[in-house]
């Protein structure tokens, strides 16, 4: 007797699939939960963790910022290699802005951003015509190469960095600034990408003649996009600024660049929320692993083959697929 | 200095070209651009290391399976990771670079790190090149550097592999058709081009010593020489490699070794406002899929 | 030099000595032909003979080594293929390509969202959602159906082809050029697809279709052209083109071969 593997939509889902679940408490739970929980988790965690594992949340929430641009420049097309460029010149932008002109962190920092994604945009426009393997070639040279000269050059201050800069002005804007932003970047792109724009965004990556011959310029579209991912990118950079007083050339490192990368795919490409969630085990996992130093960036780009090869929609897709489906053995 | 810088200029050239050969031959046919071949150069070098000095293998026996196992990872690492992974770019781009990070990480984090990691040159010894001293090991790079280039041309030629290699690169579903097979082929090309950056290893490494940095910096200068020249294209490379390797020498000469990587990144900078698909690149991305 | 109100007064499109050259092989040789405004022109001939890389010329595509393309009284043969079709000429693609994903009025967002749509709309986009579902009904998505919303990974060839049609009523364009429309499809199919491409004739489009199934074509066309080995060795009325000596030899010369 020959089985087969179905997927079925559990009873739960189909029953809360319509308007008639607002008489049901189950069926609101389900609904709700999956969306409320982790802002609540966030929020609960937030207060109650201790400053060291508030540092955590901070820098997973930094590093998601980051994932999460990765992955909404990999959806128009673009695949970078390189996410500590953007991170880099936000990051020595905003260092800059406030060591030499004394400007507070809540105006270098996004002046970081913008500044940081105008220049990289620039940088990369004669790229994007061509194929997009040259993209992602440039963005992984760029960042070392910038490293490379900052240390040759002595320029921003060489090896040693600059240091002595401002914190954020108190706690509380240091640990939610980072937390509220990642939130609202996740949500922001994914009504972005709902919308007619980003639905244009997602079409050039998927059949980019078509909408060429709909009488719409692609490269500027993609320099846009470009622009989006690489400022919030930057934004992530000036952050790390603050919150450590200090920039240096190892913004540029491969650790910011394979890390978005890694929680992506981990957690599921193209999903926004998957690279978000990739991010926030990510990061709290490298901290546990702490002890084993240099076994970090093993960590990551094993973990990173291991799943392209063998769970490539990632965490969240399978999460999902589990919430709303059950599977059974069933005979032909 | 003017002469030595000429004469240097030359070698420092040809060990770009050397190091970017693999990388363009492996994507020029099979289209899978090896994000980890840094990381197979070093492997290569710590593998010849290994053999000499903890298995006490003879020269000549290690350099021949060290290039044979390089060679071999990277036929590996298509067939069991990247054939998955065909037609997925995205996939295909993060696994290798995953792969090349992986390899090198491992290879600091054991310890791999220090002066004692140097390769032994061919020969010592140096020939006086018209009032300029060159020693034997940048001479052999030289002619190793020329050997293959004509091998490359041989095989490419008059060869039943090595046409079939140019008809994969230059129409694949013709070649299909033909009867080429198209994954093997893609395999014995990772297969190549691994070996070559193997080859390279060995003749370059005894220079100076294997540095897991080292490994980074291959894949930098591989990519940048790719970038000015083309991707696909070898006589781009080549071009490429003569350009910015003369350049380098020249600014490591007159104005100091530590400007040497600015010139690589100037270098990309003006083909990126110039002409962004390289010297010789091939046309740009609209038109091949047509 | 001819002036170039010669050609404002009823040329839309005008082609002058195009060639194009893939490596050693000669794609299109030296083809030139006129179209008027309002015209149906059929292109025809036996594989190979280019007529995809004819269109892949007039739309940009591709750019040639020689020759001049005036469009509407412009010179466009540098121009981008994003320009040309703001400007008004739109094609469909043989290897019919939809965004699968997409439900099958959600495809035609990207040609509603374009600059041109909005210059015409006079500057506003309206509701763009409800516009492509009209646009679907009038190729002939039935309304009352689902078909509408179905993904178009799960969409049959015919209706595939009626998206491409689809598109080019969305653009609202001048010139709509078909790149082998009917192919893969059923006789019934193609019947019930050509009132539509008679509709547009009657609104005024002017339409260049390049096709194998002569018989409908011929029935709808104006002028056909036909071209062999990237050459043009005929055009003419359809009746003219249907007695050619040399048409004949190339189609039934072609056969014989093998």
């Amino acid at each position: 007797m020959a089985l087969r593997k179905e997927r079925i939509d559990r009873g739960i889902k189909a029953r809360s699939e319509d308007i008639f679940a607002v008489t049901s408490y189950r069926e609101m739970l389900y609904l709700i939960a999956p969306r409320a929980l982790p802002i609540l988790a966030a929020l609960v965690l937030s207060l109650i963790a201790t400053p060291y594992w508030q540092r955590v949340l901070i820098s997973a929430s930094v590093f998601g910022i980051l994932a999460l641009s990765w992955d909404f420049l990999q959806r128009c097309g673009m695949v970078s290699l390189g996410q500590a460029l953007f991170f880099g010149v936000g990051a020595y932008v905003s260092g800059y802005l406030n060591q030499s002109l004394g400007w507070s962190p809540l105006i270098t920092v996004p002046l970081g951003a913008v500044l940081g994604g105008v220049f990289c945009t620039l940088l990369l426009i004669p790229v994007l015509r061509l194929r997009g393997i040259y993209f992602s070639m440039v963005t992984l040279v760029l960042p070392l190469m910038f490293e490379r000269i900052i240390e040759a050059t002595k320029i921003l201050g060489g090896t040693e960095g600059i240091s002595g800069l401002d914190p954020f002005p108190n706690h509380w804007v240091e640990l939610y600034l980072p937390l509220v932003a990642v939130w609202v970047a996740l949500f922001g792109l994914r009504r972005l990408m709902g919308s007619d724009y980003g639905l244009v965004l997602s079409a050039i990556n998927d059949n980019d003649r078509s909408v060429i011959s709909s009488g719409i310029n692609i490269y500027v579209l993609k320099a846009q996009a470009l622009f989006i991912g690489a400022s919030m990118s930057a934004f992530a950079g000036g952050i790390m600024t603050h919150i450590y007083m200090f920039v240096g050339m190892p913004v540029f490192a491969l650790d910011y660049s394979i890390l978005p990368i890694a929680s992506s795919v981990v957690g599921g490409m193209g999903t926004f929320a998957g690279p978000m969630l990739g991010s926030f085990i990510l990061v709290p996992l490298s901290e546990l692993l702490r002890g084993i130093g240099g076994l970090r960036i093993i960590v990551y780009s094993l973990s990173l083959v291991v799943f392209i090869v063998a769970l490539p929609e990632g965490i969240f897709h399978y999460l999902q697929r589990k919430y709303s489906q059950f599977e059974r053995w069933k005979a032909f | 200095m003017l002469f030595g810088t000429l004469v240097y200029g030359f070698i420092n050239s040809v060990i770009l070209a050397l190091v970017a050969l693999g990388f363009n031959l492996t994507f020029g046919i099979s289209g899978v651009a090896n994000f980890s071949y840094g990381a197979l150069y070093v492997l290569a070098g710590y593998l010849v290391w290994i053999f000499i000095n903890l298995v006490s293998l003879p020269y000549p026996v290690s350099v021949a399976l060290s290039i044979l196992a390089t060679a071999l990872a990277g036929a590996l690492m298509y067939r069991f990771i990247l054939l998955r992974l065909r037609g997925m770019v995205v996939s295909e781009v993060i696994a290798t670079f995953a792969i090349g990070l992986t390899i090198l990480e491992i290879f600091r984090y054991l310890g791999f790190i220090g002066f004692q990691y140097t390769l032994p040159v061919f020969s010592t010894g140096s020939v006086d090149f018209l009032g300029v001293y060159v020693d034997y090991q940048r001479l052999s790079i030289v002619g190793i550097g020329l050997l293959l280039a004509a091998f490359l041309y041989v095989f490419t030629h008059h060869t039943r592999t090595g046409l079939a290699f140019r008809g994969i690169a230059q129409e694949e579903q013709t070649a299909l058709s033909l009867g080429i097979h198209s994954d093997w082929v893609a395999t014995l090309s990772m297969a190549f081009g691994a070996g070559l950056s193997a080859v390279a290893a060995v003749a370059i490494l005894p220079l100076g010593t294997i540095s897991v940095e080292g490994g980074y910096d291959v894949l930098i200068n591989a990519l940048a020489v790719c970038i000015v020249g083309g991707l696909g294209s070898t006589v781009g490379v080549v071009v490429a490699s003569f350009l910015i390797g003369y350049a380098q020498m020249f600014t490591s000469s007159y104005l100091g070794a530590s400007w040497v990587m600015i010139v690589s990144l100037v270098a990309i900078l003006i083909i990126l406002a110039a002409k962004p698909s390289g010297l010789f690149g091939k046309q740009r991305e609209l038109e091949e899929r047509i | 030099m001819e002036s170039v109100l010669d050609e404002i007064d009823h040329n839309l499109l005008s082609v002058s000595g195009l060639t194009k050259k893939f490596g050693g092989v000669t794609a299109i040789d030296s083809v030139s032909f006129e179209l008027e405004e309002g015209r149906l022109l059929g292109v025809i001939g036996p594989n190979g003979s280019g007529k995809t890389t004819l269109v892949n010329l007039i739309t940009g595509f591709v750019k040639p080594d020689v020759g001049r393309i005036v469009f509407q009284g412009t010179d466009i043969t540098r121009m981008s293929p994003s320009k040309r079709a703001h400007a008004g000429m739109v094609r469909t693609f043989q290897m019919v390509r939809p965004f699968y994903q997409l439900p099958a009025f959600k495809n035609l967002i990207v040609p509603l969202y374009s600059p041109r749509v909005k210059r015409l709309a006079g500057g506003r986009y309206g509701d763009r959602d409800a516009v492509a579902k009209d646009i679907l009904e009038e190729v002939g998505f039935e309304r009352d159906s689902d078909v509408i919303n179905k993904v178009a990974k799960v969409l049959p060839h015919g209706y595939l082809k009626r998206l491409e049609l689809a598109k080019c009523l969305a653009m609202r364009a001048d010139l709509v050029i078909l790149d082998e429309l009917f192919s893969g499809l059923s006789m019934a199919e193609v019947a019930s697809i050509l009132p539509i491409i008679e509709k547009l004739r009657v609104d005024g489009k002017t339409i260049i279709m390049i096709e194998h199934r002569l018989r409908e074509l011929f029935r709808i066309a104006d002028k056909v052209m036909v071209l062999n080995f990237g050459q043009k060795i005929a055009e003419g009325p359809p009746r003219t083109v249907m007695d050619s000596e040399a048409v004949r030899k190339a189609y039934l010369g072609t056969e014989t071969e093998g």
